[in-house]
């Protein structure tokens, strides 16, 4: 009988030698004459123990690792007695604890098989959606509660009405696949392993506001999805998911490494052609979009979500989660953490829970002190406010944000004055020049807290920075500009023995 | 990768995206792809070819930090600098990297081989510290498997 194994081919497993390990497997096999088949799929988001090779059984699949290529020749004959068995994935406790909705096939299809899709429940939320017609499936996603999960957790059925309400020649779909924020790898490991679930969901999307034309917006460090996901709107246009019949065609784009462009209409700017500089506001996108028509810009995990709405109903989505935050999050756990990676669950869960129950403390082994929630715009926590909820408003009010679901955790070694300085950094290197507390606020901002560094007028320069933070927050135009003092305030307000204590000890030399 | 200036490849490659809506940046990343970089006579060629001026094209270019004036090394490091890898002391391992390459950031060696580019966020930010070799993903870096990266470009 033909053995199946299956070995992600998600960038993060290749980066840690998932490509070698289904080498060796092949060689392995052929070396003494068994017949195996090596499906590549996305990542189960376990990247503690990728390369995570499972084997098919009568009882389901089976886990190992992290396998190494030296493990093959165990691995083809490996039982429980392995010593990197880790019984079947859905038992890992990691895993176990999920609500994989968005998530659910990802790590177990091959994301370029139709078929694979198929058997696993796509393409039912696009065909519940036509035979609803657009009013209806409008309905549906409104009442599921869906909220954008680039970022700004703007409610998506309002944004979708808006363009289906505007009359225009042309409409567009935008897919923001940006994911500039450090810390995420939602967008990425959808893209490379279940890419049909964001077809699906711009087609719906497509359906329900009057669009035929969809782009999705990939960055350029991000190629293996870049490769994965044009290859899957190829296949979907062989197959008449998109195209002609469908009534909806997508195009991929990728950008230039520009942060900035992750910013919608930067990013409609940036397919235009332009520099990716942040346009005003009003008009909305929703009105005035990309080539000035009415656009849809939303994030790959928004759109991958709305197969599931469709297809189960909104009602099994809204009656996950917590207050206004409906349904589930990805939650990507990052840095220096034990068990990193993607944690789908309803909105609700504690910080601490996270990091210290499901991410089980840091790598280091050294006491966890600070963690960034939501990118390089998000607030640092310090552990006094873990038992903050995982939730759009719980966070709000404690000055942070949740952003795109990102938490990177940091040890005691961390130095939270050169946090903040990042932070200042990465503002003046990415910003799009439009707005001067943007531009010029940011580099002085990283000039005053090198100030601070040398022990050099520390009150004064403390003020500085407030004031500076101020301005930035309230003269940008985007966040970029405006919710850099998130970070920078935060790490002042929670840890300001790192700013007045350093500074003291140069002082005194 | 140094190539020459060939105005007629350039030709092929804004005829290859004719017709789409809003090119310019495919045309740039076709261009860079078969030249190395965005060389000097690009400009006012896309300049014309598109319809625009010269500074409109240039204000393109100069905005995106992926387009290059110049041709890099023979192999691009590009080295994640961003908040996961920096927690995984990922700043102390490139900076280890670069002086065993003599080199500052952006900078390349003076043998042509090795280009090393900061990059901010590769997406692989759960086994940080992590960087990209010409295109390749690499993660879990610790002194060891940089070690084996400055061998495998020094070759
Ligand atoms: C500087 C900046 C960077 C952003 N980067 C991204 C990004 O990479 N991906 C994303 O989906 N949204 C990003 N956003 C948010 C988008 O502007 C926009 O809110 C989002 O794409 C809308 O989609 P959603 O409603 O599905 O979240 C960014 C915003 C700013 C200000
Ligand atoms: S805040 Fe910064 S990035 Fe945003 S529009 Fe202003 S200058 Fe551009
Ligand atoms: S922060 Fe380095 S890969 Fe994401």
């Amino acid at each position: 009988m033909m053995m199946r194994f299956f070995v992600p081919r998600d960038a993060a497993a290749r980066a840690v030698g998932a490509d070698k390990v289904a080498a060796a497997l092949h060689d392995e096999a052929r070396r003494r004459g068994i017949e195996i088949q090596i499906v590549r799929t996305g990542s189960r988001g376990l990247f503690w123990l990728e390369p995570m090779v499972e084997v098919e059984t009568p009882d389901g699949r089976i886990a190992f690792g992290p396998a190494k290529p030296g493990d093959a020749p165990g691995l083809l004959t490996a039982g429980a007695s392995h010593p990197l068995y880790l019984g079947r994935p859905e038992d890992i406790p990691f895993l176990k604890r999920q609500t994989r909705l968005t998530f659910a096939r990802c790590g177990i299809v091959d994301p370029l098989s139709l078929a694979d899709w198929r058997a696993h429940g796509g393409g039912r939320g696009l065909e519940r959606a036509r035979s609803l017609g657009a009013a209806a499936t409008l309905q549906e996603v409104a009442k599921s509660g869906l909220r954008g999960r680039g970022g700004a957790g703007f409610p998506t059925g309002i944004k979708w009405k808006t363009v289906a309400d505007t009359v225009a020649d042309r409409k567009y779909v935008v897919c923001n696949a940006d994911e500039g924020d450090s810390g995420t790898f939602a967008d990425r490991m959808l893209l490379e392993g279940d890419p049909f679930a964001l077809i699906e969901g711009m087609a719906i999307a497509g359906l329900a506001v009057g669009a035929a034309k969809g782009f999705v917006y990939i960055r350029s460090e991000y190629p293996d999805a870049v490769r994965t996901f044009e290859r899957a709107v190829s296949l979907a246009e062989a197959d008449g998911l998109l195209g002609a019949a469908a009534g909806f065609d997508i195009e991929v784009r990728v950008g230039a490494g520009a942060y900035v462009c992750g910013e919608e209409t930067a990013l409609l700017e940036s397919i235009e052609g332009k520099r990716g500089q942040v346009r005003a506001k009003p008009p909305l996108p929703a009105h005035k979009g990309l080539f000035g028509r009415p656009t849809v810009v939303n994030n790959v995990v928004t759109l991958a979500t709305v197969p599931w709405i469709l297809a189960e109903g909104a009602e099994a989505y809204s009656v996950l989660g917590m207050g206004r935050s409906r349904g589930t999050m990805p939650i990507q756990l990052a840095g220096n953490v034990r068990h990193g990676g993607l944690f789908e669950t309803a909105f609700g869960v504690t910080l601490g829970e996270l990091v210290d129950g499901i991410g089980g403390g840091t790598r280091s082994g050294r006491p966890v002190r600070a963690v960034q929630v939501g990118g390089p715009l998000g607030a640092y926590f310090p552990r006094a406010l873990f038992d903050t909820a995982f939730d759009y408003e719980a966070f709000a009010a404690r000055d942070g944000l949740i952003g795109h679901g990102g938490i990177v955790v940091f040890d005691e070694t961390v130095d939270m004055m050169r946090q903040a300085g990042f932070a200042m950094e990465f503002c003046a290197i990415e910003s799009c020049g439009k707005c001067t507390p943007c531009r010029i606020g940011s580099t002085r901002g990283v000039e005053t807290l090198d100030r601070i560094r040398r022990g050099e007028r520390v009150a004064a320069n403390l003020e500085l920075i407030e004031d500076l933070c101020q301005t930035m927050k309230f003269g940008s135009l985007c966040a970029l500009g405006g919710f850099t003092p998130y970070p920078v305030m935060s790490a002042l307000r929670h840890f300001p023995e790192d700013f007045v204590r350093r500074a003291r000890a140069v002082a005194a030399g | 990768m140094s190539v020459q200036w060939d105005e007629a490849e350039a030709r092929e490659i804004v005829r290859r995206h004719e017709g789409r809506e809003g090119r310019l940046l495919p045309i740039l990343h076709d261009v860079q792809a078969s030249f190395g970089c965005i060389p000097d006579p690009a400009i006012p060629f896309l300049a014309q070819a598109m319809n625009v001026t010269r500074a409109e094209v240039h204000g393109v270019v100069s905005f995106y930090h992926d387009f290059r004036d110049r041709p890099a090394g023979r192999h691009v490091l590009k080295i994640c600098r961003a908040e996961a890898c920096q927690a995984m002391e990922g700043e102390g391992l490139a900076r280890r990297l670069l002086d065993r390459l003599g080199l500052e950031w952006g900078g390349t060696t003076p043998d042509g081989r090795v280009t090393v580019e900061p990059v901010y966020c590769l997406g692989l930010c759960a086994s940080a510290p992590a960087a990209m070799l010409d295109g390749e993903p690499m993660a879990r870096l610790d002194d060891g498997s940089i070690g084996e990266i400055v061998s495998e470009v020094s070759r």
